[in-house]
């Protein structure tokens, strides 16, 4: 029995992990589905995005460290911060800028390329981002805090306990990004199904010719796309900075959520949720009950294994497009 | 002659109209190769216009050029008394001129009637809250595009594909589908890009009656490239003839294929 309950905690811790992964997920979803094009890069917006949400809620100075060996000033900071939901208002204002240069200096001049060609452009985008982020706000570990609640949750403690006479240990950062994950798919899945925008977004993903003929400007469209991307990347930023540190192996979440995307199906919104989920749960679990008699560490690899299986019996992911071909 | 009168009767009783677009002293090049050479024409209001030629005659690129996909290097392109200036393809969509594609394209992911629903992404006009939301003007004009889709669904007569995925229709029901999105955007001039090309006898007349169906009841002006010189014959009320990039006839259907020219280019000519 206290096997059972102690499973059910490491299940819903899984859960909030899951969550964590998909909003990682979500990012590559949005741009795969408006441009057929596997955003290496997405891992690294998320962490451009804390870094300057950090950045700009501690009144840092960008380029501080490229000032300083130029003109041998002595700048840090500008001695101001500014409130978080500010911070990140000017932020999410960035990210729409940076998405705009991104259509204007690199997407432009690859319409009608080959998907692959795009992907090695975020290839590239990925290290100059990386770049940009350690030359503007320096490399080193910042702590990120906007205000959500962290620690325990004692409320949940305190209800299992009284149920179970067992409490679980639920962190309140969990809850909340799940909270906020629910809202942001929520709205995402309205914005794609029932909006004119999201409607010519599925167009542009299925057929770039046909869609110019029906009157859609791909250069709006992919803006906006990546906007939105941004805007994921800077929720994931928030949630991942502020529960492990804005630091630069952030981007490496984006290797995370690869698996996930492979369960879930690349082009599906609810698919990210739900592959995100099962790959954290999956892998709390199989911790948990294998672990021990494989000496552990299992959450390192888990979650490709089952991607692995995935690919073999459905490529398409759960949620996928079907695979269609007329021979 | 035809190109003097402010309008004519057709054989068939069919009023049309004034100049609605007209191309002047047309050339494209790509590199050294020269696909349109000083092409001139008009196409007027209300009727059916049929540009032929054989295989590499710059039919496709002509089309091109009114559909804003190509720039030609010289020449005018006047739409409704106005010369057009350097356009995109979708500017040009939101100008009126609807358009469907010799190869087909459509948007394979999707069901019928969301293909046909992008046909009418320029004219919706609610907010994106209002229509994330389903709430207020958006639903209310939702409804009203719906209603207008269904109508032209009805028309085609695909009403029982209507939820298919378009990757998995045949050949010929793709055709139909694409030629009801070019519809769905109300288009005061539709571009038909070989609509028959691929299809079996039955589907040839099903296309055609189509196509006179749309002139005759939504009165929209219809350009459309053929090869099968029959079917065009049939339906158009002038043609214009091309020929390694160079128009060598124009005129109704009688007139050009008592051409010589024009036998020459499809019958081939004896050289000495």
């Amino acid at each position: 029995m206290d096997q059972l309950i102690f499973a059910a905690e490491v299940f819903l811790n899984g859960l909030m992990t899951g969550v964590m992964y998909a909003l990682v997920a979500l990012g590559f979803v949005l741009i795969y589905k408006a441009s057929g094009v596997f955003n290496y890069a997405q891992g690294v917006l998320a962490l451009f995005a804390a870094l300057t949400l950090v950045g700009i809620q501690q009144g840092q100075i960008p380029f501080a460290h490229m000032i300083n060996a130029t003109f041998g000033t002595n700048l840090h900071h500008f001695g101001w911060t500014v409130p978080a939901i500010i911070a990140i208002l000017l932020t999410a204002g960035v990210m729409v800028l940076l998405a705009w240069l991104i259509e204007r200096l690199i997407l432009r001049h690859l319409i009608g390329q080959e998907p692959i060609i795009l992907f090695m452009a975020t290839i590239g985008l990925a290290w100059f981002l990386e770049g940009l982020g350690d030359v503007m706000w320096g490399a080193d570990i910042k702590t990120l805090d906007v205000g959500l609640p962290q620690g325990i949750s004692e409320t949940v403690e305190s209800v299992t306990d009284s149920i179970f006479g067992y409490g679980f240990f639920i962190d309140r950062l969990d809850i909340w990004a799940a909270v906020i994950a629910s809202l942001l798919v929520a709205a995402l899945v309205a914005f794609a199904q029932y909006t004119k925008q999201g409607r010519a977004m599925r167009a542009v993903a299925d057929d770039h010719q046909a869609a110019l003929s029906v009157g859609i400007s791909l250069r709006f469209i992919w803006v906006m796309v990546w906007s939105i991307a941004g805007f994921v990347a800077l929720v994931a930023g928030i949630m991942w900075g502020t529960k492990s540190g804005v630091q630069f192996s952030l981007s490496l979440i984006a290797l995370k959520a690869l698996p996930v995307l492979m369960l879930g199906g690349f082009t599906s919104i609810p698919g990210a949720i739900v592959g995100g989920l099962i790959i954290g749960v999956g892998e709390k679990l199989f911790e948990f009950g294998i672990g021990p008699l494989v000496g552990g560490a299992t959450e390192n690899w888990f979650a490709y294994v089952l991607a692995l299986l995935f690919l073999v019996f459905r490529p398409q992911g759960l949620f996928g497009e079907r695979i269609i071909e007329r021979v | 002659m035809i190109e003097e009168q402010s309008h004519y009767i057709t054989p068939d009783g069919r009023k049309i109209g004034g100049v609605m677009m007209e191309m002047k002293n047309i050339t494209l090049r790509f590199g050294g190769v020269t696909a349109i050479k000083d092409i001139s024409f008009d196409i007027r209001q209300g009727e059916i216009r049929a540009i032929i030629g054989p295989n590499g005659a710059g039919k496709s690129s002509m089309l091109n050029i009114i559909s804003g996909f190509y720039r030609p290097q010289e020449g005018e392109v006047w739409f409704k008394g106005e010369r057009r200036g350097p356009m995109k393809p979708y500017e040009v969509a939101r100008l009126g001129i609807a358009r469907t594609f010799q190869n087909i394209a459509l948007f394979d992911g999707m069901s019928v009637l969301d293909n046909i629903m992008t046909g009418r992404l320029n004219s919706m006009k609610a907010g994106f809250l209002s229509q994330a939301l389903w709430w207020g003007a958006a639903e209310r004009e939702e409804i009203a595009h719906r209603e207008k889709v269904e109508k032209i669904i009805d028309f085609l007569e695909i009403q029982n594909i209507r939820k298919t995925p378009v990757g998995r229709l045949p050949y010929g029901l793709k055709k139909r589908v694409e030629l009801a999105r070019a519809l769905a955007a109300e288009p005061q001039l539709l571009l038909l890009d070989e609509p028959m090309a691929g299809m079996n006898v039955e589907e040839k007349e099903d296309m055609s009656r189509f196509i006179l169906d749309v002139n005759d009841e939504f009165g929209t002006t219809i350009a459309l490239i053929e090869h099968d010189m029959g079917v065009v014959m049939d339906l158009s009320d002038r043609v214009v003839v091309m020929d390694y990039g160079k128009k060598i006839g124009d005129g109704t259907p009688d007139e050009v294929r008592n051409n010589q020219e024009v036998i020459d280019a499809y019958l081939g000519v004896a050289h000495d």
